[in-house]
């Protein structure tokens, strides 16, 4: 099963599948920008797995020419346990929708995320159910009118950074389905990160929720709405930066400020390395309902020691004590305890 | 002066106590001290439900049951010929399963007007004339116990809790039991404390001469060691032998196993055993849920390990859409019920063999799966080296059907060696199966309908998978009405084609015209039922199915052998539900569900009145 790494290009990674989402829908420019970067990894193919859910954005692993499953719905983050833990060799990704992950899967979602299993969990949010056709989500805004809420939503969403973060992810970041150079970026360190690494993925359905991100894609909006993170950069934002970030003394969180109106010592430094996860929640919860001032980039990214890694030692070590075969063990394993002999 | 010795070939004793009492652990090493000296012995623990009910109280009462003999025994017997109860609760709770005449040996200190109050005695009954039908022992357990500890630096509370090693001392001098390897193991337990192990030794002792002694005990037994066969045993519990057998298939398949499991009564012992051996390759992981516990199974699987999944019914309820992806995926996966009475939470410290039906039709869609049950604690190991042979040979979910009897009730177990158990090896694909180097994940072996088990890592073989309907060879997702019927009926064979047995009939006479037919734990009671029988000159045949799904191929013959087949079950009859519509046989459903395994002599009076009838 040894394999050298070769170069490979995006072409490599497409498979023989027709890809079959809605003409004009986000999913398509993430497998775009995921087939793109790929190569970069210096993984040959046969070492990836994508593991999804169901949903439209679960169809993911079909298009890619790496191993792949498309499971049960809301499961992807158990199944992707399962392997990551007995293949250390590979590289998992989990790809999943906010109805697969956070509603279906959200026991799965946070427990993955607390164990920090080295999974990189991408979370296709459309902030609507696709594949059934139109039903809301748990991040769809409160009072949303869909097939199945024709009186408005009576419940409020997750925030998926925030809730994330509460589950003691070690690596969080968001980014946008059509913005592919800074999803690759995102992906590129997600990808370098051990451990669970939780990307939230604004992703358009052009079918059922239709414009739901357009505000911060519109040249227009963006600049005022956009925050985008840059590890060891001050948090600015705007057409000229004319918006920052601070933490005000006193308050509980950050608060958006003029940039021309504050000194700037008091303009917060963006640190992904932060251990508190304090910091990161308070920029996940920056963002109104109306999107305005929504952080795009890593928040969160630091060091804790994988599950995969302290099950794997758990076995090597106990493996290192085995006195001789496996066969001889397993005979002394049987005879052990009180044992008595009939002849 | 030497007291008289009578033999005897068998006795069953029950240990009973509050919680608190060590009756589990007297009951243990009374079993250990018995397997010692050669006697066929089977055991079943009884918990309480709630784990520190309060103390003297009915709802607290644990006790331990043994029976052993000089000849083979197939269950932990009907009904005790003695029983050694520490308090008022322990008596009352018991009471009604002793038949007349048997010996009662009772802590005295605890018929404390307190205590009996709190099981609703209004006298004690030791004084009542209400016990006149037994043999009663009255002994100052915990009093004596505490005398003879008089001198060790131990507090009362220390010396109080010696009193099951006193009982087990007295116990061990009534039945001649060798005593050695209870004192080894006395040393070994408390081996921070030294000043315990003397307490305890010493307390054992003073029961041991307390019984050699007293007056009260005229007559000392002995039961002659049982002829077994030759080889070397161990005592086994049901959960024990599975996980034995887990790690044992592993090492013959020379592949690491995988378990994800739930904590679950009665199955979480067995996630307590593979967790500590890991030096097997063994990695357990207890999941946040069964549901989760399945898929980091299957995960494993996908990646080329034994992928195992441990539970009880309600987890088997949760786990049932990953077994259907499991199935649609064709990888293996191993999911052991230990049945509890249901259902919802039900009863789940007692026992059943009511999820037939769920293992073998409890899924969406047409969706078979392999099914086995063990038959007898020390057949657990088997049955679980079986369920991973099927697994990994025909690439299916095998659900292996234990339940809370076998679970928890102990036998001797003849040590298998090794090198002849079942070569369970398998082989990836490592090249690809197509024209052109393609590689088609769903083109099968012909023999036995596996698809290649290509893991991830194997160059030239990427592909996906998942629960779409597949395309027959391809596995591309398809729709296609004829592939979908032709897909269906594909699994439907699959498990249909896995070689099972055939399954034995044992009819000493060969003139038998009632067949018993059971599955799974009532292997023991309908067993000594037949022999109580034909040890009354009355002809039956037994035969006892493993194989649930496939059925053995000899099964519609056997059947067809006999006027009449009895089917007893602690179901509604799920068993004979599916043989009457499996083999258009009329057969005869006893069913019993009351959380208990049969009693031989109720199965027995059942099979006379059929045997006589025919
Ligand atoms: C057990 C189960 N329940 C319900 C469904 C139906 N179902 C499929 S996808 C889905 C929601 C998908 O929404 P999301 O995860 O947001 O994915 P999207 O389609 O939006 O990408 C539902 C309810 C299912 N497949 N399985
Ligand atoms: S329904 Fe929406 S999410 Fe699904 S494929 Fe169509 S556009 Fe994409
Ligand atoms: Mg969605």
């Amino acid at each position: 099963m040894s394999s050298v790494p070769v170069q490979l290009s995006a072409k490599d990674f497409k498979s023989d599948q027709e890809v079959r989402w809605c003409p004009g829908c986000g999913d398509y420019a993430i497998l775009a920008a995921m087939q793109g970067f790929l190569p970069e990894l210096g993984i040959n193919r046969e070492k990836i797995v994508f593991v999804s859910g169901i949903g439209c954005s679960s169809r993911f692993p079909y298009y890619l020419n790496t191993y792949g499953m498309h499971s049960i719905h809301g499961r992807a983050p158990a199944i992707a346990t399962g392997l990551s833990v007995s293949r250390p060799d590979l590289s998992v990704w989990v790809v999943t929708g906010d109805g697969d992950a956070l509603s279906i899967g959200g026991n799965h979602l946070i427990h993955a995320l607390r164990r920090n299993v080295n999974l990189k969990i991408l979370l296709f949010n459309n902030k609507i159910y696709g594949l059934t056709k139109g039903q809301y989500s748990p991040t769809s805004e409160l009072g949303k009118i869909t097939k199945s809420t024709p009186y408005g939503s009576a419940d409020s969403p997750f925030n998926p950074i925030s809730l994330a973060l509460g589950a003691e992810a070690s690596f969080v970041a968001r980014t946008i389905d059509s913005d592919r150079k800074h999803l690759q970026s995102v992906l590129r360190a997600a990808a370098e990160h051990e451990g669970s690494a939780f990307v939230e993925i604004y992703q358009n359905c052009n079918i059922f929720n239709d414009g739901a991100f357009d505000v911060l894609k519109d040249p227009e909006t963006r600049d005022a709405y956009l925050i985008g993170l840059q590890h060891g950069e001050p948090i600015t934002f705007g057409k000229d930066r004319e918006w920052c970030v601070v933490h005000p003394p006193g308050a509980f969180g950050l608060e958006v400020r003029r940039t021309s109106e504050v000194d700037e010592r008091e303009i917060v430094v963006h640190d992904a390395t932060v251990a508190e996860p304090a910091y990161a929640f308070a920029l996940s919860r920056l963002p109104g309902g109306d999107l305005r001032h929504t952080p795009i980039g890593v928040f969160r990214s630091v060091g804790r020691p994988t599950y995969d890694a302290i099950v794997q030692e758990q076995v090597a070590t106990a493996q290192a004590k085995l006195g001789g075969t496996a066969e001889e063990e397993l005979a002394n394993l049987l005879n052990a305890g009180d044992t008595w002999s009939i002849d | 002066m030497a007291k008289e010795t009578q033999q005897l070939d068998r006795v069953v004793i029950r240990f009973a106590g509050d919680s608190g009492d060590g009756m589990q652990l007297t009951g243990d090493r009374f079993t250990s001290e018995t397997a010692q000296l050669g006697n066929d012995i089977s055991t079943l623990p009884n918990f309480p439900a709630e784990i520190r009910a309060p103390a003297g109280t009915l709802p607290g009462v644990s006790s331990f049951q043994v029976h052993f003999a000089d000849f083979d025994i197939l269950t932990p017997g009907d009904a005790p010929n003695v029983l050694v109860a520490m308090n008022p609760a322990a008596l009352k709770a018991n009471l009604t399963d002793l038949p007349r005449g048997a010996t009662i040996i009772v802590n005295t200190d605890e018929f404390t007007k307190r205590n009996l109050v709190k099981v609703g005695y209004e006298k004690s009954p030791l004084d009542d004339g209400s016990l006149a039908s037994y043999h009663v022992h009255p002994v100052a357990l915990t009093s004596m116990t505490v005398g003879a500890l008089a001198d060790h630096p131990i507090s009362k509370k220390d010396a109080e809790r010696a009193k099951n090693m006193f009982a087990l001392g007295m116990l061990s001098w009534l039945y001649s039991r060798p005593h050695a390897s209870t004192l080894e193991f006395l040393r070994k337990k408390f081996a921070a404390r030294p000043e315990l192990v003397a307490a305890n030794i010493a307390a054992f002792e003073a029961g041991w001469s307390f019984g050699e002694t007293t007056e009260a005990f005229a007559v000392r037994y002995e039961v002659k060691p049982a002829r077994m066969h030759t080889g070397r045993y161990r005592n086994i519990t049901g959960n024990t032998g599975l996980a034995l057998g887990l790690v044992a298939a592993g090492v013959r398949a020379k592949l690491p196993v995988v378990l994800g499991a739930y904590p679950i009564t009665p199955a979480s012992d067995i996630l307590h055993e593979l967790s500590k051996h890991k030096k097997f390759g063994v990695t357990t992981v207890q999941a946040e849920d069964e549901i989760a516990a399945a898929g980091i199974a299957l995960g494993a699987s996908y990646g080329g390990s034994l992928g195992i999944t441990t539970t009880s019914g309600p987890g088997v309820a949760l786990k049932s859409e990953t077994i259907s992806l499991a199935l649609m995926l064709e990888l293996p996966l191993v999911v052991i019920d230990v049945q509890r009475a249901g259902p919802s939470t039900g009863m789940p410290t007692k026992t059943e063999q009511a999820d037939l039906n769920m293992a073998l039709y409890g899924r969406h869609g047409e969706a078979p799966v392999a099914v086995i049950a063990p038959r007898s604690p020390a057949d657990c190991f088997d049955a679980a080296i079986e369920a991973c042979r099927i697994a990994l040979t025909y690439r299916t979910p095998v659900l292996l059907l234990s339940d809370g009897y076998i679970a928890n009730g102990s036998e001797p177990w003849l040590l298998p060696v090794v090198e002849d158990l079942p070569d369970l090896r398998v082989e990836f694909a490592s090249e690809p199966n197509g024209e052109d180097g393609k590689f088609l994940p769903y083109l099968r072996d012909p023999e036995t309908l596996a698809r290649p088990w290509a893991v991830p890592g194997t160059p030239g073989l990427e592909h996906r998978i998942g629960g779409l309907e597949k395309k027959d060879i391809t596995g591309d997702i398809s729709y296609d009405p004829a592939n979908h019927d032709f897909m269906v009926r594909t699994r439907a064979a699959r498990i249909e084609r896995i070689r099972v047995e055939d399954v034995a009939v044992e009819d000493p006479s060969g003139q038998a015209k009632v067949l018993v037919l059971g599955w799974g734990s009532t292997f023991g009671p309908i067993g000594a039922a037949c022999r109580d029988l034909r040890q009354r000159g009355l002809n039956i045949a037994q035969a006892h199915l493993r194989h649930l799904n496939p059925l053995p191929a000899n099964l519609s013959q056997v059947l067809g052998a006999y006027d009449k087949v009895v089917i007893p079950e602690m179901n509604l009859g799920q068993l004979a539900q599916l043989i009457r519509g499996r083999f258009g046989t009329d057969v005869i459903a006893y069913n019993q569900v009351r959380g208990l395994p049969f009693t031989s002599s109720e199965l027995a009076a059942m099979l006379e009145e059929v045997v006589k009838n025919v």
